[in-house]
């Protein structure tokens, strides 16, 4: 084996748990541009908690906005294909940034407090891109960056709400999917989301930083797990959710990266909307598809597929599923070649093994 | 969680460890390694009877993290494979000095290619600083 390569860990941001993570005894990695954990225990435990129970994550590197004043509605309506008008107060989309040429500059989620008032969560590694975006495409919003000042915590799993509820002031049945409201939260405001990124019932929660310190001792005080990134990858990619400059960047328009459920065909006048018409029209050359790959080798990030001796696509995520124990992927393949049920071959370090498109998500929650 | 490094192995810096048993040599990976790696899925061998050469891959392992190559401490032939660890490659993680050993290896040329290996405590300074 090669000497594992150290991250110079000096240049990295810390967030405000960093000392739990320390005491926690993580494993800590540079993860864009954070020191964060990958792991407390072993990835595969902690991705079980998750599953059977619920697990606690600490996601402050994440950018965390508050966009307010009368014409933000408007404003944010041009920068995303989804039609944020039909969103009521207390509900939420998850949608992408989009370019001129309709590339995505970030998958993230918009919670609407009231047509003047919008809670915004991007990606930690493009905090600062998205940030210079929407500055520069916003004029006359006000615009608050909590991300320094503010933690955010996911706790996820099918015991998340159970686990949550004596330590908060309203009642989590009246909270549906993707809605969210200003809570008090181990007797401090916060406001709390049932929104997560792990393909289980669960709540993220932003709280000033002393407060969110005391929320992450309370959850894991009461035996709630803490996991790191590690388990969050694998518990999304079986979810089939997408990693934002894994598995799309700029140069994917959202038709090309199967998202094109976030896009209002009727909406007017967004950036990129000429482009996403006309692809639609016309269809696209690649897809993103989900891959079931044979034996136990994982097809990891760039591993290409082919179709004979022909190239046809290349892997953008792969694992070994810890629920379902086979290798899984995340695939841009040739349209033709996208469908249900086709079969290639990915090219793992020089051997061929056989690979078939199969329905997305790889993991479902029971209901 | 300390990490062991028993005293009566030999240890390399890309870390493999040995074992040897007169002129033929155990090949395992260290417990640093498959602390680094972490849950360990796949473990891919040569076949008994191979020729391999020091330096060169003989293998790979595989974790959910990473895939890392596995390169021959020495020159020899393959004299049996550790199937057992093939099949459940979670052995190497748990037990990597004892039931998740890789292969064993009969030295071409016994005694000099040895000489490049670590002390359990140089190693142990090694990887710990």
């Amino acid at each position: 084996m090669v000497a594992r390569s150290l991250g110079l860990m000096s240049d990295l941001k810390r967030t405000p748990l960093y000392a739990q993570h320390l005491q926690l005894g993580a494993r800590l990695v540079p993860f864009g541009g954070w020191e964060m954990p990958l792991q407390y225990s072993t990835l595969t435990g902690e991705h079980r908690a998750v599953r059977t129970g619920a697990g606690l994550f600490d996601i402050s590197h994440m950018g965390k906005y508050t966009l307010s004043g009368p014409d933000v509605l408007a404003q944010i309506q041009r920068l995303v294909p989804s039609d944020l008008a039909r969103l009521q107060p207390g509900q939420a989309q998850y949608t992408v940034l989009l370019n001129e040429q309709a590339g995505i500059i970030d998958d993230l989620i918009f919670y609407c407090r009231s047509p003047e008032h919008w809670v915004v969560i991007v990606n930690g590694a493009t905090n600062d891109k998205d940030r210079r975006w929407l500055a520069e495409h916003l004029q006359g919003v006000h615009f608050d960056d909590l991300t320094g000042t503010h933690t955010l915590l996911a706790l996820q799993g099918p015991a998340a709400a159970e686990t949550l509820q004596p330590l908060v002031d309203i009642d989590l049945a009246r909270l549906g999917r993707f809605g969210h409201a200003q809570v008090s939260l181990v007797g401090k405001p916060a406001f709390l989301a049932r929104t997560g990124y792990t393909g289980e019932d669960g709540f993220e929660m932003m709280s000033p930083q002393p407060a969110g310190i005391a929320l992450w001792q309370s959850l894991t005080a009461a035996g709630v797990p803490p996991c790191g990134l590690g388990a969050r990858d694998t518990l999304r990619l079986e979810a089939a959710m997408h990693l934002y400059g894994q598995d799309m960047d700029e140069s994917t328009t959202p038709l090309e990266a199967s998202l094109g459920w976030v896009v209002d065909w009727d909406k007017p006048d967004y950036l990129g909307r000429e482009i996403l018409l006309a692809q639609k029209a016309r269809g696209t050359e690649r897809r993103l598809v989900g891959l079931t790959v044979e034996g136990r080798q994982i097809a990891r990030h760039g591993y290409g597929l082919f179709d004979g001796e022909r190239q046809v696509g290349v892997v953008t995520s792969g694992t070994l599923t810890p629920t379902v124990g086979r290798p899984i992927a995340l695939a841009y393949v040739s349209t033709p070649l996208a469908r249900i049920g086709s079969t290639l071959e990915v090219d793992i370090r020089g051997r061929r093994v056989p690979a078939t498109v199969i329905r997305r998500p790889f993991y479902r929650r029971a209901l | 969680m300390a990490l062991e490094y028993p005293e009566e192995l030999k240890y390399l810096d890309s870390h493999e460890y040995l074992r040897v048993e007169g002129d033929t040599v155990v090949v395992g990976v260290t417990s640093y390694a498959v602390d680094q790696l972490g849950d360990i899925v796949f473990v891919s061998l040569p076949e008994e009877g191979d020729r391999i050469n020091r330096g060169d891959s003989f293998g790979s392992i595989e974790s959910v993290k990473a895939v890392e190559e596995l390169y021959a401490p020495l020159s020899g032939t393959v004299l049996s494979v550790n199937t057992v660890a093939v099949e459940d490659p979670a052995l190497i993680g748990s037990d990597p000095y004892g039931d998740g050993w890789l292969i064993k290896v009969r030295l071409a040329d016994p005694g000099d290619e040895l000489s490049e290996t670590m002390s359990a405590e140089e190693y142990r300074e090694r990887v710990e600083g």
